[in-house]
């Protein structure tokens, strides 16, 4: 049987992917998606602890991610594309109405 | 042994198409990859005989997110669309830190003593279970889940509207 720490090891990999992605890129739908990937290694690791200890809960978790990730991409692609609407570009450092 | 051998099959597949998904050229590249990122995970999850989220995992990411994804990709692209590479924008402390993190978690995964109460049992179906939980000790999580979804339902059509 694999050891838990391979999996552990595993989502840590995906998730610093994520993390190079969310501050590396500069179009907020490629940001989107290291978001999602960031997520998705949460849930790997939320899945591999249940399987290792018997006991369900950790699963509920993975389904309560879902849930908050499915409404996030919504309501993330929504403000992306009225941003694109209003000002013709993704690229988030042309978007700096907010920067102090 | 099998398992063994699965397990890297999905971790290579998973690993691989994450790093094209930060590093590919172009927007389209990136959301196929993320679908194999998505399928590695899901398999990943049936090895630890997870059967109801595998599934979940399907048809919520790929069948939801990846479609929205591909969706926002098509309807924000320009015509002059060459997306070109980031530019170097600190890029060597971005590196330095990460690299730091990564090596910190891997240290800490390997040398702690993890408690393993038990082996992973053949699939038997975690759907019953699953179901059991959710209508009796997460219920209330799982109405504030279903208010949440309305309510994001409800502002991203707001949003996206205007």
């Amino acid at each position: 049987m694999v050891p838990i720490h391979y999996y552990l090891i595993l989502s840590a990999v995906m998730f610093i992917t994520g993390v190079v992605g969310v501050l590396t890129r500069r179009n907020a739908i490629i940001i989107f998606m290291c978001i999602e990937l960031m997520l998705n290694s949460v849930n790997l690791t939320f899945v591999a602890f249940s399987a290792y200890l018997g006991n369900e809960t950790g699963q509920m978790f993975v389904f309560f991610i879902m849930a908050v990730a499915a409404a996030e991409a919504a309501v993330g692609l929504a403000i992306v594309i009225a941003l694109f609407r209003n000002r013709q570009t993704v690229n988030i450092n042309d978007v700096n109405i907010l920067r102090w | 042994m099998e398992m063994t051998i699965l397990f890297y099959v999905f971790a290579v597949l998973t690993v691989g198409s994450a790093f094209a998904v930060v590093f590919a050229r172009s927007l389209i590249y990136s959301a196929f990859s993320l679908l194999f990122t998505f399928m590695g995970v899901a398999g990943l999850y049936v090895l630890l005989s997870a059967d109801f989220i595998a599934v979940a995992q399907i048809m919520v990411y790929i069948g939801g997110i990846l479609i929205l994804l591909v969706f926002g990709v098509m309807l924000t692209r320009q015509v002059t669309d060459v997306e070109i590479r980031t530019s170097a924008f600190r890029t060597l402390p971005a590196t330095v830190v990460v690299g730091l993190a990564l090596g910190t978690l891997i240290v800490i995964f390997i040398r702690t003593k993890w408690m393993q109460v038990h082996t992973i049992p053949d699939i038997e179906g975690t759907t019953m279970e699953l179901g059991e939980l959710l209508l009796t000790t997460f219920v209330l999580p799982f109405e504030v889940a279903g208010i949440l979804l309305l309510v994001a339902i409800m502002g991203a059509a707001l949003i996206a509207r205007r």
